[in-house]
């Protein structure tokens, strides 16, 4: 069985129906990229998967184990999903290292000596060690959403949801995210991106997912979606989007 | 009309002051206490518990302190319950400027950002852990202002307790004023010595807001 499963996934909001029956697999070790315009309910998904929000109908395995049952311990399942969120969402009051640490210490209870260790070793992977009592108010947003990742990646996560993690960053700032994201691809790590990176995708993704309106539109490889989609629309889609953003990756 | 002020009063007066400090800390810190918990209740609980700590709230803030201070002592008495002067003035006001400050923690928990809750839930944290470690000790700088404020009126607010008897700056003010009939000379010393108390606390708070600043969560004072 692949790491995550989706199963049928629906979610509505009111009236709008934002899911409408959304079902892949993400194997271990596999990045997977999606697409889509503009309230399309990318965002909805990964939030559905670690149950930040509760979805309507529809069903999700993590390694086996179902998410969606009323018997899992979300807590326990949300502790193995890192989420890297568009804004970053440091703790504000709280410097680079209590960040990383909290997690640590709170969730996993782990001795405060050793969650330091482990703390520093995350923050010496994003570059970022000398930084350690640095506020976040004090980081620029690369750097801090390279905390968020050293935060995501330090409760030892079985895959990582990002959500758009580049979107909120000037362009400057982006390459040294997109960077280490790379890195983590390379070291085998298991990654749902939602991103409008056209280069990151392309180079990175095993599979891209196109979607629009609630469902996938198509979903495959990036040299079969860029040169030979089998759907018109995204093919539409990927050319506006990389005339849009560009592909500075 | 000359003016006159005997320094033997200045003992006096001091126990007074003593008491007006004990009953402020102690109504105070039961208020925060409490507060915190309504604040909390008011934002995360449905049900009974919700509408019971509004109605506490709407309550304390809607009927005057004294009313308040009366119930508690002289009403309560009527039902055999017969509460010292000292205990009655440390629950009412400590009931009162609960639902101060839990209006005013509610108002700073709903200022931490929504993304900080979620983060801290997507780390595997509870909802108590989330409240604990993240909302609660931003929440609290940035109420601390507001607060502030909360402190240096319920000090002066303290005053009234000289109704129900109790010998605290002004009910010793007020006895030695008409004890010796001079009335301007001792309350102006009694206004003093409020205003040196302010004046103390306000800069305490401030020492205390520039120790637990963290840079981008504002505590900022205009
Ligand atoms: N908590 C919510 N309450 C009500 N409606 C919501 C909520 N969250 C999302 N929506 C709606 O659901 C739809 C999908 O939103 P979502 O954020 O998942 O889209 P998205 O694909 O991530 O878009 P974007 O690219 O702009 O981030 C939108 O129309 C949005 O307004
Ligand atoms: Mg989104």
């Amino acid at each position: 069985m692949a790491l995550l499963v989706v199963e049928d996934l629906h979610k509505r909001y009111g009236k709008e129906e934002v899911l409408r029956g959304v079902s892949f697999t993400l194997e271990r070790g596999e990045t997977k990229v999606i697409i889509g315009p503009s309230g399309t309910g990318k965002s909805t998904l990964l939030r559905c998967i670690n149950r930040l929000t509760e979805p309507d109908r529809g069903r999700i395995w993590l390694n086996g184990e179902e998410i969606t049952s009323r018997r899992t311990n979300i807590y326990k399942i949300r502790a193995q999903i890192g989420f890297v969120f568009q804004d970053f969402n440091l703790f504000t009051h709280l410097t680079a290292l209590d960040n990383v640490r909290l997690g640590l210490i709170r969730v996993k209870r782990m001795p405060r000596r050793e969650a330091t260790e482990r703390a520093m070793r995350e923050l010496a992977r994003v570059g970022l060690a000398d930084k350690a009592n640095a506020y976040p108010a004090q980081l620029s947003g690369g750097q801090q959403q390279r905390v968020s990742i050293a935060r995501a990646l330090a409760m030892d996560p079985k895959l990582i949801l990002f959500d758009e993690p580049t979107s909120a960053l000037d362009p400057e700032l982006i390459g040294e995210v997109l960077q280490v994201m790379i890195e983590l691809a390379e070291a085998g790590m298991t990654m749902l991106v939602v991103t409008h990176e056209m280069g990151f995708a392309r180079s990175v993704a095993d599979e891209i997912i196109f979607m629009e309106k609630g469902v996938i539109v198509e979903q495959g490889p990036p040299e079969v979606l860029f040169t030979n989609p089998k759907v018109p629309r995204t093919a539409e889609f990927l050319r506006k989007i990389t005339e849009f953003y560009g592909e500075s990756s | 009309m000359e003016l006159i002020f005997k320094w033997e009063w200045l003992p006096q007066l001091g126990r007074g002051l003593l008491l007006t400090v004990e009953l402020t800390a102690a109504c105070i810190s039961i208020g925060a206490v409490l507060g915190l918990l309504i604040a909390i209740a008011r934002l995360y609980a449905r049900g009974p518990i919700y509408w019971l700590a509004s109605a506490y709230v709407q309550f304390f803030r809607g009927t005057p302190l004294l009313v308040q201070l009366f119930m508690v002592h002289f009403g309560l008495a009527g039902w055999g319950i017969r509460l010292t002067p000292l205990l009655s003035g440390i629950i009412a006001m400590g009931l009162n400027t609960a639902a101060y400050q839990a209006e005013y923690f509610r108002g700073a928990i709903q200022a931490v950002k929504r993304g900080q809750t979620m983060a801290a839930l997507s780390l595997g944290m509870t909802r108590g852990q989330t409240i604990q470690h993240v909302i609660v000790p931003q929440a609290l700088r940035l109420v601390l202002p507001a607060w502030s404020n909360e402190l240096v009126y319920m000090l002066k607010y303290t005053s009234i307790v000289y109704l129900i008897g109790l010998p605290d700056l002004m009910g010793i003010g007020r006895t030695i004023a008409s004890n010796n009939f001079r009335f301007f000379e001792i309350y102006a010393v009694v206004a003093l010595i409020y205003l040196a108390l302010v004046l103390i606390i306000t800069f305490g708070l401030r020492l205390v807001e520039a120790a637990i600043r963290v840079p981008g969560l504002g505590t900022a004072r205009q």
